[in-house]
């Protein structure tokens, strides 16, 4: 029997091609008003008055919504997923810019708009934090004297690995090499912004919700308890989404104004916001500004790391990542290298910026602590003038190692990284691509060869570390086969691209010897799904993937005992082959799933407490994280009489344990590659030291097109995950975090004869000149 | 105002604000929701359809700049229920991940393929660089273009 | 996404109805031809015209051609028909080196050129290299026509010497044989605004080793008049060596005043209002050598 693992082409590719998909803005029921949201202009101002008297006098407006009305519902301040609060509607003060001030609603989306103008807000303004280095100063304003007790800026402080370890490591190092580096603010950026269409039927009570949700089951339970609604009567519908990307995980304050408004009007209200909104408000991601100091002996042998980190998070903590782990997962900063010792601290602040920091494929900060081990070997390697790709090799954990626990605490799964990175090498010609660029230097000519080497570790996760307020990350799996045979699996995980229609019935067809056509995935209505929590993090495959493994292996051995039933056999007595159950020793003997399901079903007499059906269900706790890791080499070029840098090449080897659709896989990380590009290069949400967001569009908030974007290379090598029910690992992710330091080592690489040893993304044409003068540009903070 | 458009074939006439953008009168007047909108400058190509036969961004344009014009969307790309060798293309090499992009990508093949039928990947990158797309990292959907150029003529 | 506000609208049917309408409807109508200057700063409601007067059907407009001697381009070409037009690329390919860093092929299919010149935003390539050509442009009023030299044309950031009641016409070049041009462009990435761009014209003497004239448009730099006067009168008569390219770029550089912002510091700008002078004379030079 073929596997039913492979390049299948994509189920649910037959209604986009169409442009039959159904996103959240083609939702139009009877009846439905839309909602549009005034936005504060200043970073920093206290609220003296809001006067909407003449938008609600717009003959379309039928209500404007303000925080004064929610305070009296207690709906002004909602929870975040970090045990923050945040404003749904500014009552006393605006904390960004940006920030949510009214709502209101109307008949139609541009007479909403229109209204907007109408409503006169006065502003006293107060003075602005836009720097995170200068959030814990003495005299700083603070922000958030919404929080009792609050004095300061300062948000959380947070510590990973042993510190006279450490201490001892760099102690006993001939060098040590220390780098400031920042990750500046980004955002993901999908091409659908959020938005929803609420409709709470005044009959019934029942509140149903489209939204772009990448969670739909922990936003209805958040929405239980914001709104004292009976989470029986919450439909949450995530209906075809646009990309997400870590970006449409968080409740906004708009999907709730919408709820209300609704609320109020009897009728159903949709929000969809612009992209302004959407780059100025919602979950940013990174803004780390981070100091590194890697300590080897003088023939590279690396003792030791230490990082600090200063941790934007803007006005309200609002990154979502599990309740434990402030920092997320950036401990993992160790990296692929056998290190002795490690020691990170994390300092979290507030700042008049929008809320967020965990997003954008970052696997929880683990994109942070990659680009920073990853620059720090490459310093290192200058420092000793050793080759980059030498000195990770002799640094590389080997596969004898694996399980590795890390000085940090991580235990990874499996690994041979040596042979991923000579997979790199030699697909990428390195030799030969030294030799050229030394040719060219002599002409006068630059280029630049980068590589990284990352390990991450996703699919949150182990119910006894991981949870996102208090509710813990495992996910569940619901398979019903019908009496024909075919089947139809209910998944808590909900798809924004990643193709789970398809790879989903791939993992249940080949656990039944079914075909995958014959396998319905179900997922985004919480009424038709089992609970989980949603999608991020590379954790899909890893979770979500497992329990709907473990579900069909359930069904498989229900099956077994019908099938024993049927054959007059022993249960003990039959094996699996063949996408059938047989008599061991009499092949002939055996039956299909398909006429398993039908017996079932039947009058067929059934052993004492076995049921009539196929159907089983599981809640998946995964026993640890799963280790994917790749080795990424960059290839670029440089014109210095203009700092523009061109990506020649991107070579990719990645290992995500098997791979159940390898097209799929490559897909994610064409994409994540891009990201890398885009990040290096281009991107990033600057402001000014007044607060004013200066990414606000696409006109400055660059992303990378098909000309910046090479031909990816891919490599792959397989080492299956020991735990995963199939040996599968994450990927999602894996692109986004590993890239960037590859082209930044890139750059880097291309300018060592220009005496520059460091210059922070994004690498613009004028970003590179003027580190060439010896004047490299701070990226986050520009001067008003 | 009252403008009449042409759209897939069909004339439609209707009473519009003259600020109606031609996106939303596909969208949401005659509910042709497979043509999207991601941005607000006229950078990510979402919305683009077919004008008088070119490609434009229907976002930067006025329903009643259409106005006794064709505009062709996706929907219209297939004949009857035979696609297109540029949407079967797409299927066929993973052009597509989420599909928010992808009507805008596609109806800017096959303005390509009709103008120039066997396009170089270069030439693919150069007609697509003003469409974004946050999934594909661009891979694939060049593949499926230059699939669609060699089975132009297939059944 | 932003919309625009409540506008009227009008279809013009000749370019005489256009001026009757301009007139009746006053200062604050507004000329719609591609719209994609105009409609995006509609929709950021940084433009609020109250009536719209819809000229994209104009035959008359809508024109690439050679004549008397002269590249004539109607207000109402489309930036992809000036790019795909096979004589404006062999006359002057400083004309198809800039169209084709403009915006994107979408946007160029329905942007016009005339749009472009009169929205006068201080980054507009094109008002570069029609600074370099010494192109001159035709408005048209009531009364009939008056030309304008493309150098002044445009009397600050998003303002033109177009008065209200007018249209632009028409943008005329000169064709002299023997010449070479070329245009050099810096972005963050494809179909930015230029963080600095040059575009260059050049003649040579008989001889072929002096310059006989050059035109030099420089953009996004803060040159004024989008020319470098100073670095062109440099050049008439001196060879046509990487020496006099290098002093005619350093010279150009002095005269300009960028500003910094988001694309760059000022010091980058000025950075390549020289370097890409110099290219920009280089691939100018060869070109005159590959053509001649």
């Amino acid at each position: 029997m073929t596997s039913a693992y492979g390049r299948l082409p994509r189920k649910e590719d037959a209604r986009f091609v169409r442009g039959l998909g159904t996103f959240t803005d083609d939702v139009a029921l009877p009846g439905m008003l839309h909602g549009a949201i005034l936005r504060s202009p200043l970073a920093h101002a206290r609220i003296i008055s809001v006067d909407t008297t003449a938008a609600e006098a717009h003959p379309k407006v039928r209500v404007v919504i303000t925080g004064a009305m929610l305070e009296q519902r207690q709906l002004a301040w909602m929870p975040t997923l970090s045990r923050d609060v945040q404003a749904v509607l500014a009552t006393d003060k605006v904390r960004f810019q940006g920030q949510e001030v009214a709502f209101v609603v109307a008949e139609d989306p541009y007479a909403a708009r229109d209204a907007l103008e109408l409503i006169d807000v006065e502003y006293e303004p107060l003075p602005v934090v836009a720097d995170a280095t200068r959030a814990l100063d003495p005299d700083a304003p603070v922000i958030r004297d919404d929080l009792a007790g609050q004095r300061d800026n300062h948000i959380f402080d947070w510590s990973a690995g042993d510190q006279a370890a450490t201490d001892a490591a760099f102690a006993a190092a001939d060098v040590i090499v220390r780098q400031d580096m920042l990750y500046p603010r980004s955002h993901p950026a999908p091409l659908e912004t959020c938005g929803t269409v609420a409709d709470l039927d005044p009959v019934s009570g029942k509140l149903t919700v489209w939204c772009t949700s990448q969670a739909p089951h922990a936003h209805r339970t958040m929405y239980a308890l914001l709104a004292g609604l009976p989470e029986h009567k919450i439909r949450i519908i995530s209906p075809d989404i646009g990309g997400g990307f870590g970006n449409k995980v968080p409740i906004y304050p708009g999907y709730l104004c919408a709820v209300v408004g609704s609320m109020l009007t009897g009728k159903p209200v949709k929000w969809m916001e612009d992209r302004s909104e959407n780059l100025m408000s919602t979950a940013f991601a990174r803004d780390y500004h981070m100091h590194g100091e890697i300590a080897a002996t003088r023939d590279g042998r690396i003792l030791g790391l230490r990082a600090q980190v200063l941790a934007d998070h803007g006005a309200f903590n609002g990154s979502a990542q599990p309740t434990k782990f402030p920092a997320g997962f950036f401990h993992i900063f160790t990296g692929s290298y056998d290190l002795r010792a490690a020691h990170c601290t994390v300092t979290g602040v507030y700042t008049n910026k929008a809320p967020g920091g965990v997003a954008y494929s970052c696997s929880f900060r683990i994109a942070e602590g990659v680009y920073l081990v990853e620059r720090m070997v490459d310093l290192l390697a200058a420092e000793l003038d050793l080759d980059p790709a030498e000195l990770r090799m002799q640094n590389l954990l080997r596969p004898e190692q694996f399980p590795y626990t890390g000085p940090t605490g991580w235990e990874y799964d499996s690994g041979d990284y040596p042979r991923a990175l000579r997979l790199a090498l030699d697909m990428a010609g390195y030799d030969k691509l030294r030799a050229e660029q030394a040719e060219k230097r002599a002409q006068g000519e630059h280029m630049g060869i980068g590589l990284s080497f990352f390990t991450e570790g996703v699919g949150a996760g182990p119910r006894k570390h991981m949870d996102i307020l208090g509710l813990s990350m495992n996910d569940g799996a619901d398979l019903r086969v019908h009496p024909t045979g075919t089947a139809v699996l209910g998944i808590s995980c909900q798809t924004q691209g990643q193709g789970h229609e398809t790879t989903f019935a791939q993992l249940v067809a080949e656990e039944l010897g079914l075909s995958p056509a014959d396998v319905e995935v179900v997922h985004g209505d919480t009424d038709r799904t089992p609970f989980g929590l949603g999608t991020y993090g590379s954790r899909s495959t890893p979770v979500s993937g497992a329990a709907a493994v473990v579900a069909a292996r359930k069904v498989r051995e229900r099956a077994r005992i019908v099938a024993a039933a049927m054959l007059e056999a022993a249960p003990e007595d039959l094996e699996w082959a063949d996408g059938r159950w047989q008599v061991r020793g009499d092949p002939e003997q055996g039956r299909t799933i398909p006429e398993i399901a039908m017996a079932a079903h039947s009058g067929l007499d059934l052993p004492a407490g076995v049921d009539g059906h196929l159907d089983a269900g599981t809640v998946y706790n995964p026993p640890n994280l799963t280790y994917p890791y790749g080795a990424y080499i960059c290839v670029i070029d440089l014109d210095p009489g203009t700092g523009e840098v061109r990506v020649r090449r991107f070579v990719a080897v990645d290992d995500c344990g098997v791979r159940i659709n390898p097209m799929i896989v490559e897909g994610q990380l064409h994409g994540g590659l891009a990201d890398g590009v885009g990040m290096a290069l281009m991107q990033a949400i600057t402001y000014d030291t007044d607060g004013n967001c200066l990414g606000g569009s696409f006109m400055d908030y660059l992303l990378p097109t098909s000309v910046e974007c090479p031909s990816w290379e891919l490599g792959e090598t397989v080492t299956p995950c020991p735990h995963h029910p199939v040996g599968a690992k994450g990927v999602g992710e894996s692109a986004t975090v590993g890239s960037p330091a590859a082209v930044v080592n890139a750059v880097m690489d291309a300018l060592r004869p220009f005496g520059v040893r460091h210059a922070d993304m994004p690498l613009t044409p004028a970003n590179v000149w003027s580190a060439m003068q010896g004047r490299p540009v701070r990226t986050d903070l520009s001067d008003s | 105002m009252q403008i009449t458009v042409t759209v897939n074939g069909t004339g439609y006439t209707r009473e519009v604000e003259a600020r109606l953008l031609l996106i939303h009168f596909l969208r949401d007047e005659l509910r042709l929701t497979g043509s999207h909108w991601g941005c607000d400058t006229s950078n990510c190509g979402a919305c683009v359809v077919w004008l008088d036969g070119t490609p434009v961004k229907s976002c930067t344009v006025l329903a009643a700049m259409a106005d006794g014009r064709q505009v062709r969307t996706v929907e219209g790309l297939a004949r009857d229920t035979r696609l297109d060798p540029v949407q079967r293309g797409f299927a066929e090499c993973h052009g597509l991940q989420c599909g928010f992009c992808t009507p805008g990508m596609m109806m800017t093949a096959r303005w390509l393929l009709d103008h120039n039928p066997a396009p170089t990947a270069e030439e693919v990158r150069e007609v697509l660089s003003g469409q974004l797309c946050r999934c594909t990292g661009y891979e694939n959907i060049v593949r499926s273009v230059l699939w669609a150029a060699e089975h132009e003529g297939d059944q | 996404m932003q919309v625009p506000a409540h506008v009227e609208y009008e279809k013009a049917a000749s370019v005489e109805h256009a001026l009757t309408l301009l007139a009746r409807f006053g200062p604050e109508s507004r000329i719609l031809a591609g719209g994609h200057s105009l409609i995006p700063m509609m929709k950021l409601r940084l433009a609020q015209p109250e009536t719209l007067i819809d000229i994209n059907g104009l035959a008359e407009l809508s024109f690439i051609q050679v004549s008397d001697g002269q590249l004539r381009i109607g207000a109402l070409a489309r930036h992809a028909e000036l790019l795909a037009d096979p004589a404006a690329g062999q006359h002057f390919a400083i004309l198809h080196d800039a169209e084709r860093v403009i915006a994107d092929p979408i946007v160029r299919n329905w942007g016009t050129v005339g749009g472009s010149l009169c929205q006068a935003d201080p980054s507009e390539d094109l008002s570069a290299a029609f600074a370099a050509l010494k192109a001159t442009m035709v408005i048209r009023h009531p009364d009939g026509s008056r030309t304008v030299p493309a150098r002044d044309f445009h009397t600050g950031p998003y303002e033109t010497v177009v008065a209200h009641g007018e249209l632009l016409s028409e943008i005329r070049v000169p064709i002299r044989p023997g010449g070479g041009s070329a245009y050099q462009k810096v972005g963050r990435r494809v179909g930015d605004w230029p963080v600095g761009a040059v575009g260059v014209a050049l003649w040579l003497d008989g001889d072929g080793t002096t310059i006989a004239d050059a035109g030099i448009g420089l953009t996004a730099v803060g040159a004024p008049h989008f020319a470098a006067a100073a670095a062109e009168e440099f050049l008439c008569g001196a060879p046509a060596t990487e020496e006099s390219f290098a002093r005619a770029g350093q010279i150009a550089a002095e005269h300009c005043r960028p500003v910094s912002d988001q694309r760059g510091p000022a010091d980058y700008k000025r950075h390549l209002a020289r370097e890409l002078t110099v290219r920009a004379l280089r691939q100018a030079l060869a070109r005159v050598a590959r053509d001649a």
